[in-house]
């Protein structure tokens, strides 16, 4: 029984770790499908967790500070697309700057703020998405079975990681069965046709990058509001970085991304409960590569299965039409 | 933003002239993390204000924010005639041993490890002895005798805290069962909460209800996550008690801001020795803490067995184990 206890709680470790990576994963989907290179993720993250951390912090409203967050990334976002959508500029050029001011920026408004050292206050609980108890969640607890299930693994988690779980569907659908997904997708793969339709390539490739934005944004709040309680420098710890890397594993689709999200927390889930553990016939595992563990995962699955991946045709390329 | 730079500075400058002619002039480099980051530097910091409020003595400070930043951080300290410079933590040493090389006659306070160059003090702390002392009280307010440690970057002096702290758990009760994790290998496990609370949640799945952090801000995640789940959380270096009240057991201090304070006031006095001091239980430079918003929780016996445990270390009848590095 102690074994099915300990495997619930590596599965939920595994869904509170994933949130933030899908939110990610999918904004930067969005911005990689319209033929726009999204390395800036960590930098929308982090400025998003910041600006949420800061704003929940003054007004002491969770909402407020998810509000925020999201504004912080999108401005970002536009940033971006001012630079490499409008002006044609390098889109890995802008993505690294981006990530370079996301890096410095938030510690020394914090400082400028807060006079805590690049950190926000801690914020109280009422500054923060909560877990959530689902209904009956009592009546679920006479019972161990459901219990873990219905009080553990599906319950008991914050706002956030249910909007997760509803963005991916949402983003399929969208995708897959809209005509803007269908515009969205087809500038990626060729603007210039999208262009002779008469579909403006400019105003689709902002709407994506807004979208990925306000995405990106959420996962960042998720990072300072909802698991974390304030802002603390480098906090995103290269989560925008791994996000980045399951939507190129996921192939640059919406399910098979959560599954690579799920599988990069899982790995992550796994090694904090590995470290100091007596492994059978290994013996015990040194942290520093139980801690690796997650990296390794990541460039083997890089290096060996995504070979065949094809990412959106013009991805990198600026458009500008022909004169 | 820029006149008031320019203000700022002119006044700086106006201030600063007196205490040149005072010809004392105390510096610090705080270490990663800064000077509010409710832990560490946070208590040096306290010390250094202690000194400036007794003596009225302004004293110049610098937060690190990125490695390259350290060397150039206390040379110019030293260039700008500082009499005494106290770098605060481990990772300094190789900047300030560099600069105390270049600046033999300007004096240099090293906390966390030691240097053994003339013109160096160094203050180590046996963190083991305070350690030994959380956990005993974390044994005995477990009610599932499984207590849990999360630290920052696995380094011997974070292994220092772990294994004081797993030993007086199993000294205070020898059936209680001790959960260790470190968060990483490198620099940023220091800087990471949502790590940190995550890596709490998982010890308190597996029936933690005490778990002592030695993490740095990362701690403040897994003190967050302790107080979320209702469990209790033992916070270090500085008290930290007033994060969570009611949900912390204590704090394994480490009187940094003590020996910030000695240092310049020594430094001052002119009774200031170079050399390697090593501070524990017997010079109350670490220990516990009990305050208003813990009291509840440590009971007098707990308290009775602590303040016994913690005589026979200082009369050396106890004997601490200390980490040795393979």
């Amino acid at each position: 029984m102690d074994e099915l206890v300990q495997f619930v709680s590596i599965l939920s470790a595994t869904i509170r770790l994933a949130a933030p990576l899908v939110l990610a994963a999918l904004g930067g989907l969005f911005a990689e499908r319209s033929g726009v290179i999204d390395i800036a993720i960590e930098a929308k993250m982090l400025a998003a967790a910041f600006a949420a951390a800061s704003a929940a912090s003054v007004t002491g409203s969770p909402w407020i500070g998810l509000l925020a967050g999201i504004a912080a990334a999108v401005a970002l976002a536009l940033i971006h697309a001012y630079a490499c959508v409008s002006h044609q500029g390098n889109q890995v050029v802008s993505g690294m700057a981006l990530n370079i001011l996301a890096a410095g920026l938030p510690p020394v408004l914090a400082t400028a703020w807060f006079h805590q050292s690049g950190n926000t206050p801690a914020l109280p609980s009422e500054a923060r998405f909560p877990a959530l108890d689902l209904p009956f969640s009592a009546l679920a607890e006479t019972w161990l079975w459901l219990d873990l299930l219905w009080n553990r693994l599906i319950g008991g988690h914050n706002l956030l990681v249910y909007v997760a779980a509803a963005a991916v569907p949402l983003a399929a659908f969208v995708l897959y069965r809209t005509r803007f997904g269908l515009r969205l997708r087809a500038v990626g793969e060729n603007p210039a046709a999208v262009d002779t339709a008469g579909i403006s390539v400019v105003r689709l490739r902002y709407q994506a990058l807004i979208i990925g934005g306000a995405l990106s944004g959420v996962a960042g709040a998720y990072l300072s509001i909802a698991q974390g309680a304030g802002f603390t420098r480098d906090m995103s710890a290269g989560r925008g970085f791994l996000a980045l890397a399951a939507l190129i594993f996921g192939r640059w689709r919406p399910v098979p991304t959560l599954l690579a999200c799920l599988l990069f927390a899982w790995v992550d889930a796994i090694q904090t409960r590995l470290q100091g553990v007596e492994i059978p016939v290994i013996g015990f595992v040194p942290v520093q590569l139980v801690s690796a563990l997650p990296y390794i995962v990541t460039v083997l699955l890089l290096a060996g299965w995504v070979g065949k991946a094809k990412p959106p045709r013009t991805i990198g390329l600026p458009y500008g039409r022909p004169r | 933003m820029g006149k008031a730079w320019i203000l700022a500075l002119g006044l700086m400058t106006t201030l600063a002239s007196p205490a040149s002619a005072q010809t004392f002039q105390p510096a610090i480099v705080y270490d990663v993390g800064g000077k509010a980051d409710k832990s560490f530097n946070e208590a040096a910091f306290a010390g250094a204000e202690r000194f400036r409020k007794e003596t009225g003595v302004a004293f110049r400070e610098f937060e690190i924010s990125a490695e390259a930043q350290r060397e150039q951080a206390f040379a110019n300290m030293a260039r700008r005639g500082a009499s005494i410079v106290i770098g605060i933590g481990f990772t300094q040493k190789v900047a300030l041993e560099k600069v105390a090389k270049q600046y033999p006659t300007v004096k240099f306070t090293l906390v966390d490890t030691t240097s053994d160059l003339p013109n160096v003090q160094s203050v180590i702390f046996r963190e083991q002895e305070g350690s030994f002392l959380v956990g005993m009280l974390a044994a005995m307010a477990s009610k599932t005798h499984k207590v849990g440690f999360v630290g920052g970057m696995d380094i011997p002096l974070i292994r220092r805290f772990a294994l004081g702290y797993s030993d007086g758990a199993k000294h205070a009760d020898p059936a209680t069962e001790v959960f260790q994790n470190m968060t990483g290998s490198t620099p940023a496990a220091w800087t990471d909460p949502a790590r940190g609370a995550e890596l709490a949640r998982s010890q308190i799945d597996r029936g933690a209800d005490v778990i002592f952090a030695a993490a740095g801000t990362t701690g403040l995640g897994v003190l967050q996550a302790t107080a979320d789940g209702g469990k209790l959380g033992i916070g270090v270096d500085a008290n930290q008690d007033h994060l969570h009240p009611g949900r912390m057991l204590t704090s394994m201090v480490k009187r940094v801001d003590l020996v910030v304070y000695r240092a310049f006031m020594a430094a001052k006095n002119g009774d200031w020795k170079p050399g390697i001091a090593v501070l524990g239980l017997a010079e109350d430079a670490v220990g516990y803490t009990v305050d208003e918003h813990n009291d509840k929780l440590i009971t007098p016996e707990m308290k009775a067995k602590v303040e016994a445990a913690r005589a026979e270390i200082i009369a050396g009848r106890l004997k601490v184990r200390e980490y040795q590095a393979p």
